[in-house]
């Protein structure tokens, strides 16, 4: 009996907690697809504001995944060598290198966006393209490919499974390709997953770092929250969250895979 | 079938000392000659240095300066594995999970730029001769422990490698399939005749397939020798202690017979030390009637072990001997037997250094 | 015939050991070009202003930027003690049950992980802003609309929402590893299910809490985009840097100021990291 009391207040209290998260998710999903909000559902279901924020944004969302592909690429290019390197390596190199390229995730995007323009905000035709805020989100999201694939080589033998194609005859870059590359795959790609998901909602960075040629779909939300009606600014949101939701159930069905292991 | 590839090269390791970078000592340096085609053994209890040795003949650790590694006299010391032309089996196989069995066997020709057809009758043929048909196109989780070793091994043989080296090759198996598959080595490598250098903690293993063996302790090489001498003729107490069972004999020596509290005992060598140590395999006593025995003792406890019986017996020397006895011998402990040993089976050591 | 890779010429051992550098060397360059490179220059102007490095302890000294890191911090604080609270109790009802509908609970609680701050802030405006459902029900059952999302409530309750996935995810995990050995002991020992809970229930999960709740504390004191979407007069730090860069066009106090933010939420994580043995995940 007691026993039931508790289940049952531990599960009214989640439910209540579920219900914070999710309610004002399915509000904003409900009033971007009605005809008028402060009238209610019974004014009639309609895409006009969907439509409506993809004439007025549409570039803003393919931009944000322009830059969340190349903030892949560069991080793929980048991050995949060198956790393999941090991770042969090792020692203190390895961990300072490490401690170093994490900090972004400690430090506020703030404080790197300042950063950046107060280095960079000199070189007008750099500062003005889309490759700022890629520089920007390259280094947020770095982290997290590195410790993913890192995450891997402390699971697989990655030294082991080395020397073994190097005893059979490959050279340092095709044993890197051939047998480290293939056998990161599940972190590789769980940190892709993460990357294209940061990058695609990030803002703290990108609203220093942006211009209104460079605007963002974050930048967008921020911008229709401010000056667009609710109707609008829930169907843009409601964009936004068809877009990140499939990424978020793709990272859990890996997380479940990597825990069923 | 066109297996064995000439018999291999021989190697040289010339005073390759190893110190890593905390300052641990992991081998002393060394010098060992390694002929064509032979099977050597590195033998010896972990952290001996064995796999240390094996890892700078590999090309996997650089020795300490002064230290070279020559190939058919050529000298390999800088050259890294991969130019080396050496196969090798991994004590966890290393073999790669991206890859097929069958991909896996063929990385290393791939490699050499090997054309596909060639590439394909070179794999069937090693599949054939490791017993493993029918496993080509697995993927490697998919395989027993005893089915890796031996896809382990055929990718290693399959370049045609100068040298093979076996790290512990049979370890990760359990017992029975390691008895199995140490004889289905032992053919293989004799087939292949080609230079072979395996460690081992495994004193059997050691038997059975060395051509020599190395024993080796704390970074040191102890003895050298065929397995045979190895057994027989021990030049330490440690040699004769780690390899098989063995009775240490503490006492003087008088013209030729080891004076014991049980009588004496002939060792066949007329020589007189005040104290001398003496080594004798339990196999080598044989029991008989306490009566007109040269030396006698009580016994203990006897254990029966199936093949044999092990007896542990009392009063003849200082301390009690293991007698291997064979398991049709009826005895009983407490009774007073006599002991014979062949002159021949009782090895004088040199004094601990 | 013999397949021979030796090749020719002498080839150093160190190849592999050159590669491993080849390797690093790109995020080095990036790491040293987009980051470390401006974090200096970020240094070096937060000392340019008219106080010189004394612009560096404004941030103490000076009673606006003082108020407002107290706000910032006292917020952050009170964001993560109920944080931990709700996240432990929803947490370790999850991982202890298996019940019907416990997927699609745990999907609910934990979707938000990806909301950027903009998003959070619009949530808590549906929540609690002037169309709000909050305003909508009271104004309906007492005649008088309750809207607080622009108020520091506001904010309070964004900092809630973005921090409760993240710290249940952690505290879910840190409960499956727990060795339920350690209970059946204690129960074996006499303790009844509250004494259990006290004595070693809790005390195993306090790594995960130290973790999640840095994680926490430090993810709310750098909180931008939701202040952004609520701003209307909430004084906290981020909010604080951003006027005086964009508004004031005041670059050291700015630079000054974000160094100081930067060096607390560092610190915090470095500290939770160094006290609960290396558990401290990445903060997003």
């Amino acid at each position: 009996m007691r026993d039931r009391l508790i289940f049952s207040g531990q599960l009214v209290f989640t439910l209540g907690v579920a219900a914070f998260l999710v309610v004002p998710a399915v509000l904003s999903i409900s009033a971007g697809v009605t005809v008028n909000y402060f009238r209610g559902i019974s004014s009639g279901v309609t895409l006009q504001w969907v439509f409506q924020v993809w004439d007025l944004y549409a570039d803003t969302i393919l931009l944000s995944f322009l830059i969340a592909f190349a903030a892949l690429a560069v991080t793929l290019l980048i991050g995949v060598p060198a956790a393999y390197a941090l991770h042969t390596h090792g020692g203190r190199l390895s961990r300072i290198v490490e401690e170093v390229i994490t900090l972004p995730i400690a430090i506020p995007g703030l404080a790197i966006a300042l950063a950046l323009l107060l280095t960079y905000g000199g070189f007008r035709s750099f500062r003005g393209s889309w490759l700022f805020i890629v520089a920007g989100h390259v280094i947020f999201t770095m982290p997290f490919m590195v410790r993913s694939v890192m995450a891997v080589f402390a699971t697989v033998d990655v030294r082991t499974l080395d020397e073994g194609a190097a005893s059979l005859g490959a050279s340092p870059a095709r044993r890197f390709l051939d047998v480290i590359v293939p056998n990161a795959t599940p972190g590789i790609l769980a940190g892709a997953l993460m990357v294209i998901t940061l990058s695609l909602g990030e803002f703290n960075l990108t609203w220093m770092l942006h211009t209104p040629l460079t605007k963002t779909l974050p930048i967008g939300l921020a911008d229709s929250y401010a000056s667009m009606r609710l109707e609008v600014a829930s169907a843009y949101t409601l964009i936004f969250f068809i877009m990140i939701i499939p990424l978020l159930i793709a990272m859990q069905i890996f997380a479940d895979r990597g825990q069923g292991r | 079938m066109n297996v064995a590839a000439g018999h291999g090269a021989s190697v040289r390791i010339e005073a390759c000392g190893k110190t890593f970078a905390d300052g641990t000592r992991a081998l002393e340096p060394a010098t060992l000659d390694i002929a064509c085609g032979e099977t050597l053994v590195l033998l010896g209890p972990s952290g001996c240095g064995k796999t240390t040795m094996l890892r700078i003949i590999a090309g996997l650790e650089l020795p300490d300066a002064g230290g070279r590694v020559l190939f058919d006299g050529k000298d390999m010391t800088s050259v890294p594995i991969e130019k080396r032309n050496v196969g090798m089996v991994f004590q966890s196989y290393a073999l790669f999970p991206n890859m097929s069995v069958a991909d896996n066997i063929g990385y290393g020709l791939k490699i050499r730029g090997i054309g596909r057809p060639e590439r394909a009758a070179r794999v069937a043929e090693l599949v054939a001769l490791t017993n493993i048909a029918g496993l080509e196109s697995r993927r490697i989780d998919q395989l027993s422990g005893g089915q890796r070793q031996r896809v382990a091994l055929a990718r290693a043989v399959a370049i045609r490698p100068g040298i093979l080296l076996l790290d512990e090759p049979l370890t990760a198996l359990d017992a029975a399939l390691r008895d199995r598959l140490r004889g289905e080595l032992n053919r293989l490598l004799r087939a292949l005749g080609i230079t072979t250098i395996y460690v081992t903690h495994d004193q059997a293993e050691a038997m059975e397939l060395g051509d020599r063996i190395v024993v080796m302790r704390k970074g040191s090489i102890a003895q050298i020798g065929t397995p045979r001498e190895i057994y027989f003729a021990p030049e330490s107490r440690f040699v004769a202690e780690f390899i098989g069972a063995a009775n240490i004999v503490e006492a003087p020596v008088e013209n030729g017979y080891l004076v014991l509290p049980g009588g004496r005992q002939a060792i066949g060598l007329e020589v007189s030390q005040s104290a001398a140590v003496a080594m004798i395999r339990p196999e080598t006593i044989a029991i008989v009637d306490a009566a007109g025995a040269p030396l006698s003792g009580i016994i203990d406890s006897v254990s029966f072990i199936g093949d044999r019986q092990r007896m542990i017996v009392s009063g003849a020397s200082s301390r009690p001997l293991a007698v291997d006895a064979p398991n049709t011998v009826k005895v009983k402990a407490g009774e007073r037997v006599g002991l014979l040993i062949v002159p021949d089976a009782v090895r004088l050591l040199p004094p601990e250094s | 015939m013999q397949y021979d890779a030796s090749g020719q010429g002498r080839h150093s051992i160190m190849s592999h050991r050159s590669f491993v550098w080849f390797c690093l060397l790109p995020l080095a360059v990036v790491t040293a070009a987009f980051f470390l490179l401006p974090m200096a220059r970020l240094v070096v102007v937060g000392a340019e202003g008219p106080q010189g490095m004394a612009g560096y302890l404004a941030i103490l000294t000076e009673p606006r930027y003082r108020a407002t890191l107290i706000n910032t911090v006292v917020l952050s604080a009170a964001t993560t003690i109920v944080t931990l609270v709700v996240a432990t109790i929803a947490g370790m009802f999850l991982q202890r049950h298996r019940f019907l509908g416990r997927t699609v609970l745990i999907a609910m609680l934990t979707f938000p992980l990806a909301f950027p701050g903009v998003v959070v802030g619009f949530m808590i405006i549906l929540l609690a802003g002037r169309q709000g459902l909050i305003g909508d029900l009271s104004g309906r059952m007492f005649g008088e609309k309750i809207v607080f999302a622009y108020s520091i409530y506001g904010l309070f309750l964004g900092y809630l929402y973005f921090s409760i996935p993240r710290v249940i995810l952690t505290i879910m995990a840190a409960v499956q590893k727990l060795d339920a050995g350690l209970e059946e002991a204690a129960r074996s020992l006499g303790a009844g299910p509250w004494a259990v809970q006290r004595d070693v229930v809790l005390p195993a999960l306090g790594p995960a809490f130290v973790a999640s709740g840095a994680i926490a504390f430090a993810t709310a004191m750098g909180a931008f985009g939701t202040a952004f979407t609520l701003a209307t007069n909430i004084d906290v730090l981020p909010m604080l840097i951003y006027t005086e860069f964009t508004l004031a066009a005041n670059f050291a106090t700015s630079a000054a100021l974000s160094i100081g933010l930067g060096v607390i939420t560092w610190a915090i994580l470095a500290l939770a990291r160094s006290f609960s043995g290396g558990a401290v995940a990445a903060a997003g």
